[in-house]
């Protein structure tokens, strides 16, 4: 009685999940609308456009934004150099510890992230470092490098060492060859691993909690606004643009990974 | 060719040793993980074995173990403990919830379809930790969805009931463990639901059509054949779910009662209390279970679907 039908009731096992992880998410689009000012309440007695020009006038959420857009352009750049050069090496050659290497990689993202922040930490009070933005930084690249590693080390096993090697026949040295050759065929994996590093980095909050000083990041500026409401609608109508902001990275890194083997994000 | 090779020395140099090479790519990666990374977490260690001088409220820079003693008083070990509860409940219900998405996913979606299901798993995954906590504040809230909704369907007495349950309960769904339950599951659900669906993508369909051909049920063969081959993703999904429970101080922080966490242990002990060696001797429970279920998941093989 083997079928290719789904049965109706793993057929609607399914979808009724689905609906659990998108209906939380479209609740946050009708909150940024409500005229309600006090409660959570709902249904929302009437909508309005005010909170967004409200918000627009708010230096305090714009102070935060261009912080996390600063912190996340710096971190995605540092993983993207140490990433590449990773996956470049662990993809190239068998060597001893090769493992060991791809364990480091991932074991920043792999241990619970209060245990990443309070190791960094403790390490700047040991080693007298300020917290700053530089020390957000400092976190950040540490667990972005991971991302750029995977979707970098999924196409770097494609590109097969034929076309290095003829690359050097006709004449050409290792930076031309990197340039020419190489760089043409991972670009659109670490323009995917850029941004899911961006989009990783723009809304960490764990542990950015530990190595943040007086700074705040926009996830930070939530986590306040969550503890201690003080405006909920400004807070409502930030989260409906934070989901906006996060969508397009995740959407143009699967178009730019679709077809391919290994898929981008594949472990966050 | 000669000649060009020689007004290239380095890379040449590259080409005959490539042993070089390898440690120019990979010291920089490793130079920043070892010493920013692995630096920190042999601080944290450290931290770990001193011990807090309880009159002064000073840092004794001597090796002991009082400091891990401490987790054993009743008010620790309850909270290692309850926090362990909440990541194995929490796991559970999630395998339960992603088998039916992915086996969908991995067996009869697709084309487009497939896609569908692929970036319906994605944009949740990867959309801010923070909105979706708030967006479960906003629907567990007293006068939130939740109970409009349970109204709705006149179900407010079953729903009261629920509340009025020893322990789990609560004033309302937003201060009680059912709510911190529900929170963590729906956040690390996709964790779940992408090495399942990856694991049952490589159940041969020949398999099921051979227990199909020997006169099985689709329960026996759910049973018999596809649970046991998928076990590895499943292993794998709750190493995420699991150890993302484990590590957070977030969710219970801002829904759930006021009983701690390991990660509000942490938390406090480092900040406002200032016991750093008892807030990294917690924090190093996580560390040490997680080890030992990554080690036991490994002789199950579950890293081949990872």
């Amino acid at each position: 009685m083997h079928s290719d039908r789904a049965s109706l009731l793993l057929k609607s096992a399914a979808f009724a999940g689905l609906l659990f992880l998108h209906l939380p998410i479209l609740l946050i689009f009708v909150y940024a609308f409500t005229t309600e000012d006090r409660t959570y309440q709902w249904p929302p007695p009437g909508l309005t456009l005010k909170w967004f020009a409200v918000t627009w006038n708010r230096p305090d959420v714009w102070e935060a934004m261009a912080l996390s857009v600063r912190v996340a352009s710096i971190s995605t750049a540092i993983a993207l150099v140490l990433g590449t050069l990773c996956a470049a090496a662990v993809s190239r050659a068998k060597f001893f510890g090769r493992e060991a290497v791809s364990l480091l990689v991932i074991l920043p993202i792999a241990l619970p992230g209060i245990i990443t922040g309070i190791s960094l930490r403790s390490a700047f009070n040991i080693g007298g470092i300020p917290f700053s933005t530089l020390t957000i930084i400092l976190g950040h690249a540490t667990f972005c490098i991971v991302v750029v590693y995977n979707n970098a080390v999924a196409r770097f096993r494609r590109i097969s060492g034929s076309m290095l090697e003829a690359s050097s026949d006709l004449g050409a040295n290792g930076f031309q060859t990197f340039w020419h050759v190489v760089l043409p065929n991972i670009g659109t994996a670490l323009l995917a691993g850029g941004m899911l590093a961006f989009a990783l980095s723009f809304d960490e909050v764990i542990v950015t909690t530990f190595t943040a000083g007086q700074q705040a990041t926009l996830p930070i500026w939530m986590l306040e606004e969550l503890v201690r409401p003080r405006q909920r609608p400004v807070t409502n109508v930030v989260a409906m643009i934070v989901v906006l902001v996060t969508f397009l990275p995740i959407l143009g890194a699967y178009y730019l990974t679709r077809g391919g083997t290994e898929t981008a994000g594949g472990s966050k | 060719m000669a000649t060009h090779r020689l007004t290239n020395p380095l890379s040449d140099m590259f080409w005959r040793r490539p042993r070089v090479l390898l440690a120019l790519l990979l010291a920089p990666p490793l130079l920043w993980l070892g010493v920013v990374y692995i630096g920190s977490l042999a601080a944290l260690l450290l931290q770990s074995f001193f011990s807090i001088d309880e009159f002064s409220g000073l840092i004794n820079y001597e090796f002991t173990l009082k400091t891990y003693g401490e987790l054993l008083r009743p008010a620790n070990y309850d909270i290692v403990l309850r926090t362990t509860l909440m990541a194995a409940a929490v796991t559970v219900a999630s395998a339960v919830i992603a088998f039916p998405i992915a086996f969908y996913a991995a067996r009869y979606a697709k084309g487009r379809m497939k896609a569908f299901f692929y970036l319906a798993v994605m944009l949740p995954l990867w959309s801010s930790y923070l909105v979706k906590v708030y967006a479960w504040k906003l629907i567990l809230a007293k006068e939130g969805i939740l109970t409009w909704a349970v109204d709705g369907i006149g179900a407010s007495a079953a729903l009261n009931a629920l509340l009025s349950l020893p322990v789990i309960g609560g004033n309302s769904l937003s201060v009680s463990y059912i709510g911190t339950f529900l929170v963590f599951l729906y956040v690390w659900l996709p964790y779940m639901i992408l090495p399942l669906q990856a694991s049952l993508e490589r159940v041969p369909a020949n398999l099921l059509e051979a227990s199909d051909d020997l006169g099985a049920s689709r329960g026996q063969t759910l049973r018999h054949v596809i649970l046991p081959l998928a076990m590895p993703g499943m292993i794998a999904g709750s190493i995420f779910t699991f150890s993302l429970t484990l590590g957070d101080y977030i969710i219970p922080q801002i829904v759930g009662s006021s009983r701690n966490f390991i990660g509000q242990a942490v938390y406090a002990h480092q900040g406002t209390a200032g016991n750093i060696p008892l807030a990294a001797a917690f924090a190093v429970v996580p560390i040490v279970i997680m080890g030992v279920y990554l080690w036991m998941a490994k002789r199950k093989g579950a890293f081949d679907a990872l």
